[in-house]
């Protein structure tokens, strides 16, 4: 049995966006604030902090979740992807970020990150997901600005071209 | 919006788990995928002193169809059982339902036994549980016991559990071909139901299933199914759930669901 006591700070060894991660938290440390203040990687959004907006979103083993609703001891062995994990090395912008931007998908970005990882999460395991799929994915997303057309439009494009039915056209970050 | 402080527990059997909960006297709470639990936490309407992380063991990591019966562990995951290849055979009115409990994003952690462990009476899997007769297997360090779901569900996040017992496995009736149906009137896909009905043939007649009125899941079983005896006896029932006004829907609004989606469901069922 492991026990981490509540006031103190345990090791914590988890891969985030394919690096090793080793460092101290306490137990109660949700993921959201290991990623932002502990490593600050601030891709990863905060809203309602009760698992209903979306907006922290990121992927573990493979499947979309939501950070805020996981202790970060709770990834321990696990592989945790960020919204920084879409950008290749040389900064240029992921399929799915260039179909946002062509289809102005956002507005003021809040919940971006989220649902980037989502989509990205459903495109992983379903390359043929259809626009019922990503509305159904995107139910677990609150968008405020967009009205949700333009990111399914973005979405549907950006499946398209990972199926390489269409061509991707490089757009710098 | 953080948790308040607790020691963290990574178990690595059962009775460790259970060593902890009954040596915390109430103050110790099981934590599993955490879909329901983390809210609370958050938002500090529980402040356990413990958690207790059962996910990392493997006998409870189970789905095992045995005698008639689907038996799912606590460490189930909801994505992993909507994975599973039988589901749509044995385990028909889960198929339906666990599209509608929370979002893919939440299902991908959360758990089939955390649902029910939380109780919340607009939850799709305590009402399928409900709706067919189903049964959850407790355990504590004294002993294992057994309890019929219709019987499980006390109230508003109220339960038959004790302190010191974690909800090992539930169990339901695997699906013998008779039809059943599923239905939900929620904001938005995956939000709390307002209304959330589940009808399951009998030999004779119908049992409905309503969550999101009453404190907890309701059952009523509708031996005319048919015709204006069959609106009345909707109607009684409807009445009898004492629905409320809330921020979601007034009482009345719900009363209207429960009358069309169980008509509804009842034709599906019976066609």
């Amino acid at each position: 049995m492991t026990r981490l006591s509540a006031e103190q700070q345990h090791h914590l060894r988890f891969r985030l966006n394919g690096k090793a991660v080793d460092r101290v938290c306490e137990p109660r440390m949700l993921l959201t604030d290991f990623i932002r203040h502990e490593i600050g990687a601030t891709g990863t959004h905060v809203g309602c902090e009760h698992g209903v907006c979306g907006a922290c979103t990121v992927i573990i083993d493979d499947r979309p979740a939501r950070a805020c609703l996981t202790l970060a001891h709770q990834v321990e062995g696990c592989e945790v992807r960020t919204v920084e994990s879409l950008a290749d090395t040389q900064g240029r912008l992921g399929v799915l970020q260039s179909a946002f931007r062509k289809y102005h998908a956002l507005q003021c970005g809040f919940c971006t990150a989220g649902i980037l990882m989502s989509l990205d999460a459903l495109f992983a395991r379903h390359a043929r997901a259809d626009e019922a799929e990503i509305r159904d994915v995107l139910t677990g997303h609150l968008c405020r600005c967009t009205g949700y057309a333009p990111i399914v439009k973005a979405a549907l494009e950006a499946a398209a071209e990972l199926r390489g039915e269409i061509g991707h056209e490089a757009i710098d970050a | 919006m953080k948790p308040a402080a607790f020691d963290y527990v990574r178990a690595e059997s059962v009775d460790e788990a259970l060593d902890v909960l009954r040596n915390a006297g109430g103050d110790a709470r099981i934590i599993a995928g955490g879909q329901s639990l983390m809210p609370m936490l958050n938002m500090r309407l529980a402040r356990p002193r413990i958690l207790v992380d059962i996910m990392r063991l493997k006998e409870l990591r189970r789905i095992e169809p045995r005698q008639g019966k689907i038996t799912i562990g606590a460490a189930v995951r909801q994505a992993e059982l909507l994975e599973w290849p039988s589901l749509d055979r044995d385990l028909t009115l889960l198929a339906l339902a666990l599209p509608w409990t929370g979002h893919v994003q939440t299902r991908s952690r959360g758990t089939i036994c955390g649902s029910i462990a939380h109780a919340d009476p607009s939850a799709e899997l305590p009402l399928a549980l409900v709706a067919l007769d189903g049964e959850i297997v407790l355990r504590s360090a004294r002993k294992r016991r057994r309890v019929a779901a219709r019987d499980f569900f006390l109230g508003v996040m109220a339960t038959d559990r004790y302190d010191d017992e974690l909800i090992e496995a539930v169990e339901f009736p695997a699906a013998d071909g008779r039809r059943c149906s599923f239905r939900e009137v929620a904001r938005r896909h995956g939000d709390f139901a307002i209304v959330a009905c589940a009808a399951v043939a009998m030999d004779r007649g119908v049992r409905l299933a309503v969550g999101g009125v009453a404190d907890r899941p309701v059952t009523r079983e509708f031996a005319c199914l048919e015709g204006s005896a069959l609106d009345d006896a909707l109607n009684a029932f409807a009445w009898d759930l004492d629905a409320r006004d809330d921020f979601h829907a007034t009482a009345r609004y719900r009363r209207d669901l429960v009358r069309m989606i169980g008509r509804e469901l009842i034709a599906e069922v019976t066609r």
